[in-house]
């Protein structure tokens, strides 16, 4: 009896432990769900799936850089938006109104983007003015000289090359024509192949050594999960255009900063300057050389955000970008980012945009406008920050 | 038939899995300086929260009375509100605010409509500040005053609140001797006409010089009431009574060896303030740690001990540094805690929460943070080889935890210490520098830290250890120091040293 009653209890715990975890995974599916009625299906059409991703692209790539940001202690960066308009407009004006090579504008406006960071990097990081007050500033003057370059006025992009290294859908010569789109298939069948065969020598290594392991049961479980909502997304790609070059673009991004953040030495070290920093520093670690890369990671990231949003758009002008970072902070505090630094992680990020892009795309399919998009966003990130910070107070944090 | 002001009756204070206070008795009379004296640690300040109710009633056992009244404080202002004061160690004064707004904090002058009276405040605030011999205006701000000044605000603001028993703790710890005598001399001044107080000092010279009375508190119990007057009333039979009990065989027994060289030695290491730039907080210190050797250093909180510690690993204290450090035999100048570490130092903080570990992370983490390139490939984190490290450590130091994932933050304080403990052996030092290591926690896991201790001097390593734990010191060193107030007052050898020779060293300092 006694033992059947704490086997109970302890699977009650397990159960408890999975809805922590996945809280963010669940509350995305009901989301996607409800919106999934109230639309009447018709969030699930391909070019509403497709563009989910690539509208909130931006919103991914920015929250990657805010990530790192946030997780040397909750600091922000409020001048995204700004560097957003400033290298559009640079790149704008230079492609369209100088005719500049196409390649040398994009190296050029992610150096440009790289060193708006270094400059706000530099004070925050060595001479340690508040990050809030660092970035305000830096709202400010790169917006200001967003519109000092684009002289006011909307400046419109039309060539192609420069379009296609950012938005144009892939085409594989054999797999797609005008009529069939193959590559998102292929491409997907691959991937799941590749995660499938990661589990299986993931876990013979594990076995190999001896060391504890999931049951097989979770581990494909989780793994079959992931590879049909993967195999569903690339079906509805290949119904509308196929694969964008954008989407290339955000997933190599995430890729990258979810390999920085979990497996390098300098992405633990975000970690541990955002859970101790005096610690950090008696550990022999340079903690301003890791707030210094934060931002000036933001700033590059922010570049290349400009050129996407400028790709994406076709045009720039003074107001582009105005409150994208605010997108992106919320997605990494939805995401389960902590707000005083320390904890956070790339996937969760990733969530923490998808749900708030949800919700954007639902509620306009809907046609409901954009001051209650606005409320609701607001309440999203309100009751999920509340979520977390209520559950981690119960597990006696 | 004495006129009792104050009674505590067998009061008894446990902390989870601590007995901080057990069945203390403590009388003062009224208009008496009742001195409250004991190690750092045996009670002292918690006897006083008791009183004060900072500690509310039912949270300890024992009985409290007041002018012959049984008291039952739940809060602060309870005691407050019967005249009882106490005024901290670390002031509790708001440096932008002005010294008017400080002392009516909380409690503030109102008039008929609900709003402050300024005129009112400043006027109260200075009539109090006179009281005490202070002639500034009230609406100085309190960043703008020295110290000493600040000590007599508080009093101020004491009187303020219609103060009965003042109760002072360590009040002229971080006063120049001038200030000190100063306000002590006050303290005499208002015994005239009738102020009752309790001071808490390590300074004898000073209880000597204004107590009536001293008790003396040790491990949490009253030992003795000495009487001016009537006992012997001097250092020496109060030294006694605070260092006497009795030496246990609590430290693990090593076999000196010695070596004749040097393993680090500092010359004439001074260092100044990182934020006051003319305050030194080291002064021309020299000494020297052979291979295979445990040196001691001893001193009360403030003498400067940690921050010579932190100073030497990679300037992680203090401006201006200046001295010579010598690694091996070698002059070498470190500039950053990465530096020291490559050269082979470790320093284990005295304040493994603040400085030491991340809590909200793993063992594992914690483990290789120090040292994390040497589980890494190309900057890419081995998982497997921290994963075999962090389990070989956790091992090594017997932690006790279920799995190297668990959070540190969850941990025993000693289980935190050794994982800590864990995260310098990784780094593999050739001088470990530890600082308290035994602090807070129980003793076993002492006693498993002092065996690591002779394991590394007895594979040639050196070691410092920084502790106001004096029979620590004795037990575990070979050679002490006696550090006070910045500077180096003596050395002793181990065999020689005694709780008495240190106090006095410590004593002769102070009276300088």
């Amino acid at each position: 009896m006694a033992t059947n009653k704490e086997k109970q209890g302890n699977e009650q715990f397990q159960l408890g432990a999975f809805l922590t975890k996945y809280s963010m995974v669940i509350a995305l599916v009901i989301v996607f769900i409800l919106f999934y009625f109230l639309t009447d299906g018709r969030l699930l059409y391909a070019q509403n799936m497709s563009n989910l991703l690539l509208q909130n692209g931006y919103v991914l790539v920015m929250a990657c850089g805010m990530l790192l940001c946030i997780l040397t202690g909750g600091n922000i960066d409020l001048s995204v938006g700004s560097v957003i308009c400033l290298v559009g407009g640079v790149a704008a004006v230079l492609i369209t109104n100088q005719g500049f090579n196409i390649y040398l504008t994009i190296l050029l406006c992610l150096f440009l983007g790289l060193a708006a960071g270094v400059w706000q990097g530099y004070w925050i990081g060595y001479i340690r003015i508040p990050p809030f007050i660092t970035t305000l500033g830096g709202m400010f003057i790169f917006r200001g000289f967003g519109r000092l370059v684009l002289d006011s006025k909307t400046v419109s992009v039309q060539d192609t090359t420069f379009l296609n290294i950012f938005t144009a859908y892939i085409q594989i010569p054999g797999l797609d024509n005008g009529e069939r789109i193959l590559s998102p298939l292929v491409v997907g069948i691959l991937v799941v192949i590749f995660i499938f065969y990661r589990t299986v020598s993931s876990r013979a290594n594990k076995e190999k050594k001896g060391y504890r392991q999931n049951s097989a049961l979770a581990d494909f479980g989780r793994t079959s999960l992931i590879s049909l909502v993967l195999l569903a997304y690339c079906y509805l790609l290949s119904q509308y255009k196929g694969i964008s070059v954008m989407l290339l673009w955000v997933v190599a991004v995430c890729l990258l900063y979810h390999f920085i953040t979990s497996k390098t030495a300098f992405g633990r070290y975000f970690y541990a300057v955002g859970g101790n920093e005096k610690a950090t520093q008696l550990s022999g670690i340079d903690t301003n050389k890791v707030y210094f890369i934060a931002y000036a990671n933001m700033g590059l990231l922010a570049g290349l955000c400009g050129l996407l949003c400028l790709a994406r758009v076709g045009s720039v002008n003074g107001a582009t970008g105005t409150s994208f970072e605010m997108d992106a902070i919320g997605s990494c505090f939805i995401g389960g980012a902590s707000a005083y630094g320390g904890s956070g992680t790339v996937s969760g990020v990733i969530i923490g945009a998808l749900l708030l892009g949800v919700i954007n795309m639902g509620m306009s399919i809907m046609g409901i406008g954009d001051s209650w998009q606005y409320v609701v966003k607001g309440g999203v990130l309100l009751l999920a920050v509340i979520f977390d910070v209520v559950s981690n107070r119960k597990s006696g944090k | 038939m004495a006129d009792v002001i104050l009674e505590m009756k067998s009061i008894t204070k446990e902390f989870p899995g601590v007995k901080a206070l057990s069945d203390v008795n403590l009388v003062v009379e009224r208009g008496e300086i009742h001195a409250l004296i004991g190690e750092n640690g045996a009670g002292k300040s918690t006897l006083m929260n008791v009183l004060s109710g900072t500690y509310p009633v039912g949270s300890y056992t024992g009985e409290i009375f007041y002018n012959g009244e049984l008291c039952q404080f739940k809060t602060l202002k309870d005691s407050e509100a019967k005249g009882i004061v106490i005024i901290h160690q670390e002031l509790a004064l708001i440096p932008l605010l002005t010294i008017g707004e400080n002392m009516f904090l909380g409690n503030e002058k109102k008039n008929k409509m609900g709003h402050i009276d300024w005129d009112m405040t400043y006027n109260e605030a200075e009539k109090h500040m006179r009281q005490v011999g202070l002639n500034e205006s009230a609406q100085t701000l309190i960043k703008d005053i020295g110290t000493g000044k600040q000590q007599l605000v508080e009093i101020a603001k004491a009187f303020s609140k219609n103060v009965k028993l003042l109760i002072l703790d360590e009040p002229t710890s971080s006063l120049n001797d001038e200030d000190a005598k100063m306000l002590l001399d006050l303290l005499i001044e208002f015994k005239k006409n009738g102020l009752t107080s309790i001071i808490i000092t390590h300074k004898l010279n000073e209880i000597i010089y204004c107590a009536d009375k001293a008790t003396i508190i040790r491990d949490g119990s009253t030992i003795e009431t000495l009487v001016k007057g009537v006992d012997e009333f001097s250092e020496d039979r109060i030294i006694k009574g605070m260092v006497g009990r009795p030496m246990d065989d609590r430290y693990p027994v090593r076999e000196h060896k010695i070596r004749p060289e040097v393993g680090l030695e500092i010359k004439n290491w001074t260092v100044y303030h990182p934020l006051y730039h003319e305050k030194i907080v080291d002064n021309k210190i020299s000494l020297k740690v052979h291979k295979g050797e445990v040196v001691g250093i001893s001193g009360l909180q403030g003498a400067g001990r940690t921050e010579l510690a932190m100073s030497i690993f990679g300037k992680s204290y203090g401006t201006n540094i200046s001295g010579e450090l010598y690694l091996n035999g070698e002059k070498i100048e470190l500039k950053s805690p990465e530096q020291a570490i490559r050269h082979g130092i470790a320093y284990v903080t005295e304040d493994r929460k603040t400085n030491g570990l991340i809590l909200e992370e793993s063992i594992r983490f914690n483990t290789t943070l120090a040292r994390l390139d040497k589980v890494c490939q190309n900057n890419v984190i081995d998982t497997t080889a921290e994963k075999s490290v962090a389990e070989d450590m956790t091992k090594a130091m017997g932690t006790k935890t279920p799995s190297i994932e668990q959070k540190v933050g969850n941990l025993s304080g000693g289980n935190q210490q050794k994982v800590l403990l864990g995260k310098w052996m990784f780094t593999e030092p050739n001088v470990l520098i530890l600082d308290e290591p035994t602090r807070g926690i129980d003793v076993g896991a002492k006693y498993d830290i002092y065996c690591l201790v002779n394991q590394m001097v007895e594979e040639g390593k050196s070691v410092i250890m920084i502790s106001s734990e004096m029979p620590e010191l004795i037990g575990m060193c070979d050679r002490i120091y006696v550090m006070n107030e910045g500077e180096l007052r003596g050395e002793l050898d181990a065999k020689e040293a005694t709780q008495e020779k240190i106090m006095s060293f410590i004593i002769r300092a102070t009276e300088e």
